[in-house]
């Protein structure tokens, strides 16, 4: 051992003062890019501040948004991106979970890779390419099949009425749907992986079938999970941009109808920042963008609480 | 004692809706990939007709006039991905590093959890940033402001794919080479960095693949430009914002290059992921 | 292999079962006595586990499994074609090695799941399932008061037992067990040997086990395995006093496995 050392004639201090080198060097980074990251909430708000210098905090409880009058509130985009989301949420939740207790309890074996990929690749189309998709192909199936059907079904309800544009809170909801639909997948699937197997042995050896097996020993365990994945998907739905900025249509509205148009707080950003004409106008949409910033921290935040919290058996 | 139920015999109702739900997860999952499918063979069918020579070495022809191509748009893609890459990639396997290797510290698990929340920002939100810390102060639009919001994206998603690959190489290769009297940090990089390679590649591979796909950050940094840029320090066009400002336009020529354009992006990250999916099988045995 | 009065609840016949290419159980063939205890024995690896999972039609749960042979309820043969398997676990109730309560059930939920899943709702008729359940497997009197908590709550012995009023519930016949004590401690082990002598007089069990001495301490018959097949059958008594075939002699005299 002396000799190995001595051949290479690394002295014992040589040696920690080049690792005291690399570790500090690995610290420094580190601490560089934490500082980075808080600085992003500061310049947010420091961006932001003309508006609520001006308006102070009326933003947070105005519904109109109109950059003529410089009147700005948050409130038509909060709504847009929490029906939004919630539209999406609607329709991504069934299918994700139904796909992840297929392709872990019923699927047979040869084929689950292959399915699990092909899931996975969706998450890979970029979001614009859902937009592109969405304006051209989407839009006008909601438009002349979609809308006039719900409509005809539902004569009283304010939901489904007003003029078809195709554009809207709906199409919107339901790309935002096929975004995060392997997003809630994957994530479902580690979890019912994870159930260990013998809840499922001796929900079988009690005589259930596999629905009644898969339900008390596969999905009630990992309930907890489930959850913290459908609110990561949540999370995923409402920073979501360019996709739903091409299919919502673009309205600050709170309208009863998911057929109208609306905007989100992500796409009143991507819409107006680049040609925002006063000074005001571009602070509320950073101060959108900052309210946008704290919603999803907080969304995630709840993903980890619920994981933490209720993490139980598994 | 005699039960006054029948606990043997499956009644009809129980098998009717075991049936019935194995069947709805079945569907479910058809309906999961139809989505895919429909997509992919959409921009297939409607790109393959715009793609042509004229269409990746030209610039863009004016508003409504037919022909013209793509050409800087592909270029400045690739320059800001590139750049991205450069600073992103070496200082999220640092970090990656940095978690796997010195874990434990106070400072460490604040920094796992603000890569954690780094990935949870959206990508607008990245955009606005960079606008006000670069654009601004450089007084106009640019590649670089561009490749900076990107890598501010590729950082952590780099960052946790070097952690979990580091993590699979067992501990005693570590102490072997401690053992062997090597200072640590030549046990990192020669080692275990040098034998995770082809990990760490899958990884940055599909951190390249997810930002070229990113418009909503390159909006207001890089913006977007109908002529070549002469230097970094210009406006840049970008496939993903030609995209967006073609599919948003009113003329038809602009919608049908619109499809090209998603073509060859779709194309491209296809194959990045094609690769690095391959690279991890091959490598897989190493690991496990 | 000599039997008196009692009937054969079970008859195997020619059982063979395996994973893929490798056969676990050779064409082994047996009878299990009504209400009796019958411990299955043999090192480890022995096909002993296999075989019971067989028993209940729990082994072709398993990818790649598959069962040759019959298995005889009451005279009929559970792998009969168009034999529903979860009719027949209805029949034969199942204890696992490790204590497997639902997890996020309270222990009432746990013992009541087998009713549960069957539609039934009436609660006095769960609830007295429940409490008669409890009582049998010995755990009434620790749980009464707190029926509501979770049923992992419980220490790994109430666990066990848990599970066995969670299968003695649905009244089946016969209960499997696949070496329930392995987990435990000996306290614990010991009240669930002691459980089982009262268990006897209502239901039929055949237990695997690991530990000679613990079949010879609960069991009425005992049977021998080694790789794959079984090598003797009898009264636990004669078996571990005078066994005939010298690999059983071998085994309970410790030469090997």
């Amino acid at each position: 051992m002396s000799e190995f050392i001595h051949a290479k004639s690394i002295k014992n201090n040589e040696v920690r003062f080049s690792d005291a080198l690399f570790y500090n060097f690995l610290r420094l980074i580190t601490v560089l890019i934490i500082i980075l990251f808080a600085s992003v909430f500061v310049f947010l708000y420091r961006s932001s501040e003309p508006l609520f210098l001006e308006q102070g905090w009326s933003f947070f409880k105005e519904t109109t948004w109109s950059p003529t009058t410089d009147t700005y509130g948050v409130l038509a985009f909060v709504y847009g991106t929490l029906v939004s989301s919630f539209i999406a949420l609607l329709f991504a939740v069934p299918v994700s979970m139904g796909s992840a207790l297929f392709l872990t309890q019923l699927c047979p074996r040869f084929l689950v890779s292959p399915i699990r990929s092909i899931i996975e690749l969706l998450a890979a189309i970029p979001s614009v390419v859902y937009g592109l998709w969405g304006i051209f192909v989407l839009a006008p199936f909601i438009k002349n099949y979609v809308q006039p059907v719900l409509s005809g079904l539902t004569p009283g309800l304010p939901f489904f009425q007003g003029p078809p544009f195709g554009l809207g809170l709906f199409t919107a909801g339901l790309i935002l749907a096929i975004m995060i639909i392997p997003t809630i997948t994957t994530i479902s699937i580690e979890i019912f992986q994870a159930v260990p197997k013998l809840y499922k042995e001796g929900a079988k050896a009690l005589g259930a079938t596999d629905w009644e097996a898969i339900k008390i020993a596969v999905i009630k365990p990992g309930m907890a999970g489930v959850l913290a994945a459908i609110t990561l998907g949540l999370g995923r739905a409402m920073g979501e941009t360019m996709a739903v900025t091409m299919v919502i249509g673009n309205r600050a509205d709170i309208s009863s109808s998911l057929f109208s148009p609306a905007a989100t707080m992500a796409s009143v950003i991507a819409n107006e920042y680049a040609e925002a004409g006063s000074n005001l106008h571009s602070a509320s949409l950073t101060a959108v963008g900052f309210t946008l910033l704290l919603i999803s921290m907080l969304v995630n935040f709840g993903a980890r609480y619920i994981i933490k919290k209720f993490r139980g058996p598994i | 004692m005699k039960s006054p139920y029948n606990l043997t015999e499956q009644s009809f109702n129980r098998k009717l809706k075991n049936k019935f739900m194995k069947f709805i997860f079945a569907f479910l999952t058809v309906l999961a990939l139809i989505p895919l499918f429909i997509i992919f063979l959409h921009v297939i069918k409607s790109g393959i007709n715009a793609i042509n020579y004229d269409f990746i070495t030209q610039l863009p022809a004016p508003a409504g006039q037919p022909g013209g191509g793509i050409a800087n748009a592909i270029l400045g893609s690739i320059t800001m991905v590139a750049l991205a890459a450069i600073i992103a990639v070496p200082l999220g396997v640092l970090g990656g590093t940095y978690l796997s290797e010195y874990k434990g510290g106070k400072l460490s698990s604040v920094f796992r959890f603000v890569v954690d929340l780094m990935t949870s920002i959206p990508s607008i939100i990245v955009g606005l940033y960079i606008y006000s810390v670069i654009v601004l102060p450089m007084k106009g639009f640019s590649a670089y402001a561009g490749a900076l919001a990107l890598a501010l994206l590729m950082f952590p998603i780099v960052v946790k794919s070097t952690e979990e690959i580091l993590k699979l190489l067992p501990t005693n290769i570590r102490e072997a080479g401690l053992a062997l009297g090597i200072p640590r940090w030549r046990v990192i990089v020669s080692i275990i960095l040098r034998g995770s390679v082809p990990g760490i590649t899958t990884g940055v591979l599909l951190a390249i693949a997810r930002v070229s796909g990113e418009t909503a950050p390159l909006l207001f940094t890089a913006f977007g430009n109908q002529f070549w840029a002469n230097s970094l320090n210009q406006p840049t066009s970008s496939l993903t914002v030609q995209i967006y400002t073609y599919a948003i336009s009113p003329f038809q020529e602009w919608h049908e290059q619109a499809w090209g354009a998603a073509f060859i992006l779709l194309l491209t990250i296809f194959i990045f992921n094609l690769v690095a999916r391959w690279l991890l099988l091959r490598n897989k045995n190493e690991y496990m | 292999m000599n039997k008196d009065s009692k009937s054969n609840i079970l008859i195997i016949d020619q059982l063979t079962a395996g994973f893929g290419k490798s056969e676990i159980v050779k064409k082994i063939s047996m009878q299990v006595t009504e209400k009796e205890i019958t411990a299955l024995i043999g090192p480890s690896g022995c096909g002993k586990s296999t075989f019971l999972r067989c028993l209940n039609r729990l082994h072709e749960e398993t990818p790649d499994a598959w069962v040759h042979g019959k298995v005889n309820l009451n005279n009929k043969n559970i792998y009969e074609k168009g034999t529903d398997p979860v009719f027949v676990r209805s029949q034969i109730g199942m204890v696992f090695q490790k204590p497997n309560p639902f997890p996020s059930m309270s222990i009432y939920d746990n013992v009541a799941a087998g009713l549960t899943i069957r539609g039934i709702k009436k609660k006095t008729y769960i609830a007295e399932a429940v409490e008669r359940s409890l009582i049998q497997a010995a755990l009434w009197t620790e749980v009464k008061d707190k029926l509501k908590s979770a049923g992992t709550s419980l220490s790994g012995g109430q666990q066990q037992r848990l599970c066995i009023a969670r299968a003695l519930a649905i009244s089946p016949p016969v209960i499997l067990m696949d070496e329930p004590t392995s987990a435990l401690d000996p306290i614990s082990t010991a009240k669930i040997e002691e459980l089982l002598h009262q268990l006897k007089k209502e239901v039929t069990i055949v237990i695997v086990t690991h530990n000679m001495q613990q079949a010879a301490r609960v069991s009425d018959q005992t049977a021998f395995f080694l790789l794959g097949e079984l090598i003797e059958m009898d009264s636990t008594k004669k078996f571990f006093t005078n066994p005939k075939d010298p690999r059983s002699e071998n085994y309970i005299t410790g030469r090997f496995g």
